[in-house]
């Protein structure tokens, strides 16, 4: 009998997050590769826009790296104009990859 | 087989790693990345003071520190300090080499600084269409403070084979710093595309620094050793185009698949097409192993031809902002700073002038991640021993900016108690300098290498 199990991405994966203009890039590392197939199924990039709402004010794009079992995404307009203009104490969104990681997911019996 | 290492992640990196580098183990070459868009604008801002400034004067004193090691141990030197400036960053590093009886050949590459010739390049029909908005550069055209374009590895490997010890460069793609040597050492060419794209991989994991070997690594980041004296990271690249990563003996960090990949993910775009001057990388096609502690191995980049275009990173004046902050104490800290805020943002209103944002937020509460996953519950709220309140605008207006400054401290004395200003006085207004990516054709524009 398969059950709604919640985890965090915190338990599941790490991150990293950088910053190109007024984009931020989060790239989310599954910690075991059977752990990569939830992350593609649940962190979708509607999931992402959801998550930073009111941080993020464009377009989530998701892209996939199986090779490394890691997504990566570009969260657009989401640095108050960048690096050099925002009034923000993480001007970069350097923290915003474990921002990410805050995320509940359920993953069933999978794990 | 050559080692390539990296000893400064950015300008402002630590001043002793270099000389690690050269000195705790073999490497054949050491590149220092110093530019990021960040420094663009500080140089800009340094060369507008003194024609001679604008570029990375940290660099002057870290080749005085590591030039007899890097004569002794044949290693040779790769940065973009020069900036803004290569010229003038070549005779300060010659001046060091006299004054210390050493005779080294030093090549600049340059030709990528563009700022002077913008007009000729857009009556040539060149729009310089904003990457991100589509917007032409005619709507900022005069504001424009710098203009630089991101050159390749080839000029870099131009001057190696020209026998320079120390090449410095002006903007190029940071990984180039990485793949130029081994262009040099390995005779690749200019269509080899996997080949060049294993370089670009190669440089990308190194190119920021200890960020490569274990530093800011979230992955069980409580166990990596030895943070205090972490290793930077060194590429061991072959003529196949497979590398290895890993970082001297006895030094701490860690250099597992896992910490790599994080550096390999950041800041890049859509992974089957990481676009340089030299060729597209797609990372998507490559395999990491670890092979043994703190190494681990990259097999199978594949590559794709470069595109007809060089980047271009231009440098806009966007107006000024300031941002202040105080500190409220236990007990009620979050919701005296969250009154703070409020009162703050009433009379800077009241100013009646004209702010293009205004922003405050609570340090301590969730000023870092923003998100409302990320808001205390009311009960942690209560117990917060402190909160920092952090407000901010931004104006095209100097004088708007300026009178906001004498806001923040009469907060300490007419809002609400247990508050500190954190000694830190009015804040500053600075000038704020924005970034319009753009391409250009690369028959208009050519590195220039000179020796």
């Amino acid at each position: 009998m398969s059950q709604l199990t919640k985890v965090r991405l915190l338990d599941i994966a790490h991150s990293r997050s950088g910053d190109k203009g007024n984009t931020s890039n989060i790239g989310l590392i599954a910690r075991k590769p059977e752990y990569y197939p939830i992350l593609v199924a649940q962190v979708t990039p509607e999931r992402v826009k959801q998550h930073f709402a009111g941080i993020c004010l464009g377009k989530v794009e998701r892209f996939e790296l199986p090779n490394l079992n890691a997504l990566n995404f570009l969260l657009h307009d989401a640095l108050d104009g960048g690096g050099t203009l925002s009034l923000r104490a993480d001007p970069q969104g350097k923290t915003l990859g474990t921002a990410l990681l805050r995320m509940e997911i359920d993953v069933g019996g999978a794990l | 087989m050559i080692r390539i290492a990296n000893g400064q992640g950015f300008w402002g990196d630590s001043p002793d790693s270099p000389l690690d580098q050269v000195r705790r183990g073999p490497i054949d070459y050491l590149t220092l990345d110093y530019l990021a868009e960040v420094t663009m604008s500080i140089l800009q801002k340094q060369r507008a003071r003194d024609p001679e400034a604008g570029y990375a004067r940290d660099f002057v004193d870290v080749v005085g520190l590591v030039l007899p090691d890097l004569v002794s141990r044949n290693v040779r030197l790769v940065a973009n300090a020069g900036g803004l400036n290569p010229e003038s960053c070549r005779r300060a590093v010659l001046a060091v080499a006299r004054r210390q009886g050493l005779e080294v050949p030093v090549a600049t590459v340059s030709g990528d600084d563009i700022t002077g010739r913008i007009d000729e390049f857009l009556s040539q029909g060149v729009e310089f269409l904003n990457m991100d908005t589509g917007e032409p550069l005619s709507t900022i055209r005069d504001r424009v403070r710098s203009a630089s374009v991101y050159f390749g590895a080839f000029p870099i490997a131009e001057a190696l084979a020209g026998g320079a010890r120390i090449v410095i460069t002006g903007r190029c793609a940071d990984a180039a710093l990485v793949l130029g040597p081994m262009i040099h050492e390995f005779g690749w060419q200019t269509n080899d595309w996997d080949r060049l794209a294993a370089g670009i991989v190669a440089g990308h994991a190194i190119e920021c620094g200890a960020q490569g070997s274990g530093g800011n690594c979230q992955d069980d980041w409580a166990s990596i050793p030895a943070l205090a004296d972490i290793g930077y990271p060194i590429v061991e690249a072959e003529p196949d185009g497979s590398f290895v990563i890993t970082k001297h003996a006895g030094t701490g960090g860690r250099v597992t698949v896992a910490s790599v990949t994080e550096q390999l993910v950041y800041e890049i775009g859509d992974p089957r097409a990481y676009l340089t001057p030299d060729c597209g990388a797609d990372f998507t096609s490559f395999h990491l192993a670890q092979d043994g502690p703190d190494r681990v191995r990259c097999t199978g980049v594949r590559g794709t031809p470069a595109t007809p275009t060089y980047k271009v990173s231009i440098s806009f004046a966007s107006g000024f902002r300031a941002i202040g902050s105080v500190a409220y104490a236990w007990p009620d800290a979050y919701q005296k700073a969250q009154a703070g805020a409020r009162i703050l943002r009433e009379r800077v209103e009241r100013l009646g002038l004209s702010f293009d944002a205004i922003h405050s937020e609570l340090l301590g509460a969730n000023a870092c991640h923003g998100i409302e996953a990320a808001e205390p519950s009311p009960e942690l709220a209560a117990q917060l021993p402190e909160v920092v309140m952090r407000f901010g605008v931004r104006s095209a207006s100097r004088a708007a900016v300026e009178r906001f400054t004498k806001e923040i401290a009469p907060l300490v004395l007419s809002g609400p108690p247990s508050v500190t200003g954190l000694g830190a006085g009015r804040p500053k207004v600075e000038e704020v300098m924005a970034y319009w990516p753009a391409l250009i054709p690369k028959s208009l524009v050519s590195p220039v290498v000179s020796l």
